[in-house]
């Protein structure tokens, strides 16, 4: 006997990643899913960004890794409430994983969730973790023809913040083919060019993450 | 890359709509994948022989569909299948696409006794 079923096999996921975001969308926090390769720069953006908008906004981390927790370490020296998740080998954050930290995180006193996945192109795009936002870091030395090789990744993510730009001079990334590949793949995707090392464009991606958190989080206090 | 943890998903929902008709045993499960999803067949087969032990899909056969990559362009609306790198619409010539096949993963249907 043959049963007609037609479920997607990640349904399950779906599922608790809707709680997540019932819960953030509740507390009025805006979660920001950071997707990139290992070593593009999701920790110092995400340094980069506490810099620029921890004055204005409170921000919590969650940093997700196979090991260690040394990047969150290095945030919590800030003053940043982080929670370290380590995924003990697999490739990618999931629901299930985020929704065990946001119990160990203080969201009364937290409005913007940045959630630093798995350095991976491939599998965190299938998960979904109940945030509001997604965005990726491409970086000049992994060179221009990336959206050729994970063209789902690129299609999925709301702002694309190229980093490590101030080593254009030396490398041959086609930043011109490469900004017409990603929108070709995704029209209404923002694209930011940044260096987190010199703090070079830094100002534009923060100017419209504020712009989202102010748009997208009703107020909440008073 | 992650096919431990999507062929847990994956025998999880053929289990409980086996159990839903009343089913003893699971003969074949019938998944969809697309060509861009990053699921390898031989890893979700190598892991399947794992986890479905002591449970009525042991020994089911897995069958897979694969669904090639489709790509609409946003300027005419033709649908094509990308080559390699060539991205660009082979009816006006346009590099702006929509991915409309290939992402596929799921359970198509199971085949039970």
């Amino acid at each position: 006997m043959k049963i007609p079923i037609l479920e997607n096999i990640l349904s399950a996921n779906d599922r608790l990643a809707a709680e997540n975001q019932k819960l953030l969308a509740k507390k009025g926090i805006l979660a920001v899913n950071i997707m990139s390769s290992p070593g593009a720069g999701k920790t110092s953006l995400i340094l980069r960004t506490i810099e620029a908008l921890g004055e204005e906004v409170r921000i919590g981390v969650v940093e997700g890794d196979v090991a260690s927790r040394v990047d969150a370490d290095t945030i919590e020296g800030l003053g940043v409430p982080v929670v370290q998740i380590n995924t003990g080998g697999t490739c990618h954050l999931d629901a299930n994983m985020v929704r065990g930290s946001l119990d160990q995180l203080p969201l009364d006193h937290i409005e913007l969730l940045l959630i630093e996945n798995v350095g991976n192109l491939i599998c965190p795009t299938d998960f979904a973790l109940g945030e509001a936002v997604k965005v990726m870091i491409p970086s000049i030395p992994e060179g221009d023809d990336k959206p050729y090789k994970y063209p789902a990744m690129f299609a999925a993510v709301d702002a694309i913040i190229v980093n490590k730009v101030d080593l254009l001079p030396y490398l041959d990334f086609d930043l011109a083919a490469f900004r017409k590949l990603v929108t070709g793949l995704n029209p209404d995707v923002q694209v930011f060019e940044v260096s987190c090392k010199t703090g070079e464009g830094i100002d534009g991606w923060a100017d419209w993450l504020s712009a989202v958190w102010t748009t997208e989080v009703p107020p909440r206090r008073i | 890359m992650h096919e431990l943890a999507v062929t847990q998903g994956m025998l999880s929902i053929a289990l409980e709509h086996a159990a839903k008709a009343g089913a003893t045993k699971i003969t074949h499960i019938n998944l969809v994948v697309g060509e861009i999803s990053g699921i390898v067949d031989d890893s979700v087969q190598f892991y399947f022989d794992f986890v479905s032990k002591d449970t009525t899909a042991e020994g089911a056969t897995l069958n897979f569909d694969r669904v090639p990559a489709r790509f609409r362009c946003h300027a005419c609306g033709a649908v094509f299948s990308p080559e390699n790198r060539q991205w660009t619409c082979p009816q006006c010539g346009e590099l702006s696409v929509e991915i409309v096949a290939g992402r596929e993963f799921y359970v198509d249907s199971i085949e039970v006794e």
